[in-house]
């Protein structure tokens, strides 16, 4: 992954805007590392596993969009209004799907298996995805090129550029963020969610559907992957099958560095793993390509003096 | 019942003399269609083996007989390599399974008897590989030594990671040796000193002045210099595997059980639970570690694209594939999963799909592994003799 359009600005630009624009890079990065933070939280809330195929939903969602994009136009339909909504629809309706079908018939028939086992399925499910994508989809071994699918508008404040696409973005990030919060807090299916992630037995006795929560929380996270993969495709201008890993790694860090299960903390994580990234290319005097390296050695790092994540994880230990 | 014995272990030289058959003309085979015919004849071949309890009768005879069934193993590879002198391709693609099941001897030490993840099976074995290529090219350091130097390199890196995540139980592990392994390959491809993308070239292993990269002439015969590598790399898994079998049967090996199978009811026995942990994670790493020194100065070039998640990714499917805690399973699943795509191109491009796909079927419908692992059995034959 890159640094957007940090690395293009020489270094002897070193002013309040070239931070500030590394900062703005850095919110968009953590928006969209929340969102796939988000996802693992939820999973691992429900069914106590870790879905590592998450990433590569997300990176199908992209190019599911990027397709749907394609075969609008090839059908003459120009309207940037409908071909945003129909990209949209599209990518999240179908990895919503998708999640819900995966943790239909390869999650949940193996959730009493040892966790090796869940995660080992799921990184396979993950690489059947990837190698899909770059096997089937035409010449899908390449980057293919988003389409710029927001108004593309600009505005300078100094060597501060402000593209109006990331302003939407991480409008639309934010609000879908908080719109997840609403919506595990304050409706019904979230009270289910949370009972289950609390006690699934306890929460079964009391009546609620046991299978048909897990579907929704899996149809809920596999449509924010999509979502995420979407943005993230529109601020790079474009996908490419091998992004997913990456973002499921960052993701499951971000999620395990805020604590397991808990939303605020894979929030939390997500821009604080954008935040070392960032500040290691803007203070350290390193090529910008070591900034995973560090990121993830901070990461080991963090985990050794809080194993559990800043948040600590909220269930106890259950015999 | 002496008679039932010796039908036994001629039952296992049988099999062993077939198998060896099968994989020299698995080898041998160049197109595909022999190959496609290879496939069916072993599938069909392992079919009426195990349905006519002939498999059952050699696995008797080799646990009965063990010198014996040893010898015929020795000699049936010493067969392999003669057939094979000459041909560097066959010879590489043999040390390079060996290799590989070395790492997942480890891995299995890991994750089938003790129960830690390790998703860097691949990351270990490049630690190795390029502590090698440094060690072997900057310093005057014996070569058997620099072997060991990767493998120690490996557990202690190994060591280090794990020690934080052993207060925690859960997940942590595994983001740990997926973070390292990720990390392993960004640094990798960044760092100009190890070569960044290009990678390094490694000097040709060399013991008290023999040097490997000759190829023997033995009684007037000229040999290829792989079958240097392959004879050391074949000492190298034998005495792997012959620690891992002892750990397995030794109270060790109970001990790692017990963790792995219920950690609270472990501990509740005395069990120390970090220790195994511990003991479990470095050695298996530090077999990793040795191959993959060897692995870099037998092929005399090191490149971190070898050393990847979906290289480790690989090795946990071979692991899977032969049963998680079979060490006799490993051999043929890597033989499965490395020979395979070489010599079947048409799926060369498809193998990390097929491969996917056929581990996550093997956990749906059969979790213990095509060949799974076998209840200890305290009294060799005692289980088959009721």
């Amino acid at each position: 992954m890159r640094t957007g359009n940090g690395e293009a600005i020489p270094v002897n630009a070193m002013d309040i805007g070239f931070i500030g624009q590394h900062v703005w890079n850095g919110v968009m990065l953590g928006v969209i590392y929340a969102m796939v933070a988000v996802g693992f939280t939820l999973f691992f809330g429900v069914l106590d596993v870790i879905k590592f195929s998450h990433g590569d939903v997300l990176t199908l969602g992209g190019f599911v969009g990027l397709a749907t994009y394609l075969g609008l136009q090839r059908a003459g339909v120009v309207s940037p209004l409908i071909q945003l909504t129909a990209v949209l629809a599209a990518s999240i309706g179908s990895m919503a799907l998708l999640g819900a079908l995966i943790a239909r018939y390869l999650v949940l028939p193996m959730r009493n298996a040892p966790a090796f086992i869940t995660l080992l399925i799921t990184l396979m499910i993950g690489t059947v995805i990837r190698e899909s994508i770059r096997l089937f989809y035409p010449n899908g071994s390449n980057p293919q090129p988003f389409p710029q699918l927001l108004p593309t508008h600009s505005s300078h404040l100094g060597s501060f550029t402000l593209r109006t696409d990331t302003l939407i973005l991480v409008a639309a990030g934010v609000t879908v963020i908080w719109l997840v919060h609403m919506l595990v807090n304050h409706t019904r299916l979230g009270l289910a969610i949370r009972a289950v992630a609390q006690d699934s037995e306890t929460a079964r006795i009391m009546g609620i559907n046991f299978r048909w929560v897990v579907l929704a929380t899996f149809g809920l996270g596999s449509g924010l992957a999509a979502l995420a993969g979407l943005m993230n495709g529109m601020f790079y201008s474009e996908v490419y099958f091998g992004n997913g890993l990456m973002l499921a790694v960052i993701g499951f860090s971000a999620a395990v560095i805020g604590g397991l299960g808990n939303i605020y903390g894979a929030i939390l994580g997500g821009f604080l793993f954008a935040a070392i990234q960032i500040a290691t290319v803007v203070v350290l005097p390193l090529p910008s390509a070591y900034k995973e390296v560090i990121a993830f050695g901070m990461v080991i790092v963090l985990l050794a003096f809080k194993p559990t994540g800043l948040i600590g994880e909220k269930s106890s230990e259950r015999v | 019942m002496a008679q039932k014995n010796a039908t036994s272990l001629l039952a296992a030289i049988v099999g062993i003399a077939l198998l060896t058959g099968f994989s020299i003309y698995a080898l041998h085979a160049e197109n595909e269609v022999s190959m496609l015919i290879l496939l069916a004849a072993g599938l069909g071949g392992a079919f009426v083996a195990h349905k006519s309890g002939f498999a059952a009768r050699a696995t008797q005879g080799l646990q009965t007989h063990r010198q014996a069934g040893n010898l015929c193993i020795v000699f049936a590879f010493a067969v392999v390599v003669l057939v094979f002198r000459n041909d560097h391709f066959a010879l590489l693609q043999l040390a390079t399974l060996l290799l590989y099941s070395a790492v997942c001897i480890g891995l299995n030490l890991q994750i089938g008897y003790c129960g830690v993840m390790n998703f860097a099976g691949a990351a270990f074995f490049g630690v190795g590989a390029y502590t090698a290529a440094v060690l072997a090219t900057h310093t005057q350091v014996p070569h058997p030594l620099v072997l060991l130097a990767g493998g120690l390199a490996a557990a202690l890196i190994g060591s280090v990671l794990l020690l934080p995540v052993l207060r925690t139980r859960g997940h942590y592990a595994a983001l740990v040796t997926i973070a390292f392994g990720t990390m392993f390959r960004s640094f990798l491809e960044v760092n100009d000193t190890l070569g960044g993308p290009q990678g390094l070239t490694v000097p040709g292993l060399q013991i008290l002045g023999w040097k490997l990269s000759d190829g023997p002439e033995l009684f007037g015969v000229s040999f290829s210099f792989y079958v240097n590598y392959v004879i050391l790399a074949f000492a190298l898994v034998t005495a792997m595997f012959i620690l891992t079998k002892r750990i397995k049967r030794s109270w060790i090996g109970l001990s790692l059980d017990a963790v792995r199978i219920d950690e609270t009811a472990a501990s509740t026995f005395g069990i120390h639970i970090v220790r195994w942990k511990i003991t479990a994670f470095v050695i298996g790493n530090l077999f990793a570690g040795i191959a993959g020194a060897f692995f870099a100065m037998m092929t005399g070039f090191v490149a971190p694209t070898n050393f990847t998640l979906a290289d480790s990714l690989i090795l946990l499917s071979i692991v899977v594939l032969g049963g998680i805690g079979n060490l006799w399973g490993i051999l043929p699943a890597a033989a499965i999963v490395l020979l395979l795509p070489e010599k079947l191109q048409a799926i060369q491009e498809y193998r990390f799909l097929l491969y996917a796909v056929a581990v996550i079927l093997i956990l749906l419908f059969r979790p213990q592994g095509i060949f799974p692992r076998r209840l200890r059995a305290f009294i060799p034959g005692w289980g088959n003799a009721r």
